[in-house]
């Protein structure tokens, strides 16, 4: 991280500890958690999916029914609060997907905060839907042409931008990654995720799972997933990586079984990266998944063998995200359908009496005209 | 021959000792080639530059302003890397004694290896290194590599750094202390010369009298006769990678002479 954000840093990790300890805070964010995202969100059985593999059961961690549509809004409100606690005026983010600007300009509507939302001109293309919900909610999407014109790119450029104005601005980083005390902080606004789901297992089946899964792009809805069980060894869990057109096309986003250990944007964690240490350029058919680098948390886990870590091609997750709208009347977002596929490759493989949650981290609305395309179906 | 990592300290006295201020202009290994670089390089000491900053190409440079951003992009595109910017160094060095401080990301010299980097780049004539995305505290490999192997390694202090952290940085620095003149990337707008003025007496006397140089969005001579006023150096990149780029030779040689000048 460059010195003049140092300081920021410091500040930010020092509040942000005052605000988990304040009661206030907390009331503050549980009572809107409740109110205005919608939680708890269901656990659902997912029958006709589970009837159709015909092996474990499969439920949902329904975070797509969450005010606008994914997991993201947890931790975009909680750090909107933080910034209005922090005094500061203005919140900036990066977005791949979308998902993570709607949710932060959607908590900026809400406080009353100017927004600014950094977003790859690729990713504009493929998200039109999303741009023009961040413009309803009254934020502003500047586009960044550079580099690979992803995710990536858009943090860089969020990083400039706060570099330049770090003293009313405040940084929503989406995802658990970049300098602590985002991983951190992230995984704590999203933790509710797994406590939720924790308590809704168990009283549905009066039991814990035997397997999780989830999709990883930074790794926010499965760290906020597999957070509350990390100590339950039996659990078996499940990370999803993009594998776009395969590992061995080189276009792909799977850095855990393609990447090796390097410093992207505050964080040593493994890293998509050719032998001189330049960042190369991913592809996913999911933006929000398209990214050369992945949570440092998830690095642990994977180095110290307690999550596994595998990934779906573009196809797998096309025809998860064809499955599921069938089967069970949810459109997920393309993202989601990464874990959705490998669940589809998990469950037929287990006895009936076995139970996997698989977090439906965000609906596919957004996706609706990328499929479209790229299945050839001309809508307007 | 001066020995490596001596050479930044004795230019900075021998300067004040003639009563004069350092220019220091920065160029981009390999933009848009390595014999381009290695012209520019002559050019830039003909005109007076004291110190040459020698940019090293990055995928991902977060500090940089598009002006840089892109002339990376550019190096990129002809193949240049560390080790290419290593070999660059050393050409420059075969022909001038004139301090060479390296500026790089810090993936690229983790990918490299720490000690080796430190080696070779102390071995290819080089005088010290800029990690600007590598705080203080993050840097102590580097530090002991560099100092193993006689390399300077220059840390930033920024204007929203405060006192705890400007100690650390002086104290961390050798060479010279690098004060970043504004709250922004390179290229920016400068304002706020009371504030550099400032942080530039505090890091010297922080640091018991280590030479200053300040950059960051110095574009013409009366910003940088402005600055030299009270800092022991001028630190000038986007403007010269740019008029490198859009000058006629003569008219950069002119502007280089006027910004020498001006730094006095």
């Amino acid at each position: 991280m460059p010195e003049t954000l140092m300081p920021a840093l410091e500040d930010l990790e020092h509040e942000y500890f005052k605000a988990r300890k304040d009661a206030g805070f907390k009331r503050e964010f549980d009572s809107l958690a409740g109110k205005f995202i919608g939680r708890p969100t269901p656990l659902y059985f997912a029958k006709r999916l589970t009837q159709h593999l015909g092996g474990a059961k499969i439920y949902l961690k329904r975070e797509d029914l969450a005010h606008t549509g994914a997991h993201k809004i947890n931790n975009a409100l909680g750090q909107a609060l933080l910034a209005k606690k922090m005094g500061k005026k203005r919140v900036i983010a990066e977005t791949g997907a979308g998902q993570h600007g709607v949710a932060v300009a959607t908590g900026a509507a809400l406080l009353g905060l100017d927004c600014v939302i950094y977003m790859g001109s690729v990713d504009i293309k493929r998200q039109a839907l999303n741009v023009f919900r961040m413009k309803l909610l009254g934020a502003e999407v500047r586009e960044v042409s550079a580099g690979s014109k992803t995710l990536k790119d858009a943090i860089n450029e969020a990083l400039r931008d706060w570099t330049t104005n770090v003293r009313n601005t405040h940084y929503v980083l989406g995802t658990v990654f970049g300098p602590h005390p985002f991983p951190e902080m992230v995984r704590d606004f999203q933790s509710v995720i797994g406590r939720e789901a924790r308590a809704q297992i168990l009283k549905a089946e009066g039991r814990l799972p035997d397997h999780m899964i989830a999709c990883v792009g930074g790794g926010s809805n499965a760290i906020g997933l597999f957070h509350a069980f990390l100590k339950e060894k039996k659990i078996a869990m499940t990370g999803v990586e993009a594998g776009g057109l395969g590992i061995e096309s080189g276009k792909h986003a799977a850095r855990f079984a393609g990447g090796s250990v390097g410093v992207l944007q505050g964080t040593k964690s493994y890293l998509l990266q050719d032998g001189d240490g330049n960042v190369l350029d991913t592809h996913s058919v999911s933006a929000g998944l398209d990214y050369a680098s992945v949570g440092p948390e998830h690095a642990w886990l994977m180095q110290s063998g307690r999550v596994k870590y595998t990934y779906a091609t573009d196809e797998e997750a096309l025809a998860a995200f064809e499955l599921l709208s069938r089967m069970e009347g949810i459109i997920p977002a393309l993202e989601s359908s990464h874990a959705i596929a490998e669940a589809v490759k998990a469950a037929p493989k287990m006895k009936k009496n076995k139970i996997i949650i698989v977090n439906l981290s965000g609906r596919g609305d957004k996706d609706v005209l990328e499929v479209a395309r790229i299945k050839g179906v001309q809508l307007c | 021959m001066l020995k490596a990592g001596s050479r930044i300290e004795a230019r900075f006295k021998e300067l004040a000792a003639a009563g004069k201020k350092a220019f220091i202009p920065y160029i981009m290994s390999g933009d848009p080639s390595l014999n381009a670089s290695l012209r520019l390089a002559g050019t830039l000491e003909d005109a007076g530059a004291d110190i040459i900053e020698l940019g090293v190409p990055f995928s991902d440079p977060v500090a940089d302003g598009p002006l840089i951003q892109a002339a990376a992009e550019r190096a990129r595109r002809a193949g240049v890397n560390l080790r290419k910017a290593l070999g660059l160094v050393a050409a420059i060095r075969k022909r001038s004694d004139i301090p060479i401080v390296l500026m790089t990301y810090y993936n690229p010299v983790l990918k490299f290896g720490e000690d080796k980097f430190a080696k070779q780049a102390v071995e290819a004539g080089a005088d010290g290194v800029i990690v600007p995305d590598l705080p203080v505290e993050e840097a102590d490999l580097l530090k002991e590599h560099s100092y193993k192997h006689g390399l300077d390694t220059i840390f930033l202090a920024a204007p929203t750094s405060g006192p705890e952290r400007f100690r650390l940085v002086s104290n961390a620095s050798t060479g010279f202390i690098y004060y970043v003149s504004l709250t922004g990337i390179t290229g920016a707008k400068l304002a706020h010369y009371e504030e550099i003025e400032k942080s530039v007496k505090r890091l010297k006397k922080l640091s018991g009298g280590k030479a200053v140089a300040v950059g960051f969005g110095v574009s013409n001579p009366d910003e940088a006769g402005r600055i030299a006023k009270t800092a022991d150096g001028v630190i000038v990149g986007s403007a010269v990678v740019r008029r490198a780029r859009e000058d006629s030779a003569r008219d950069f040689s002119a502007w280089l002479k006027s910004m020498r000048e001006a730094i006095g």
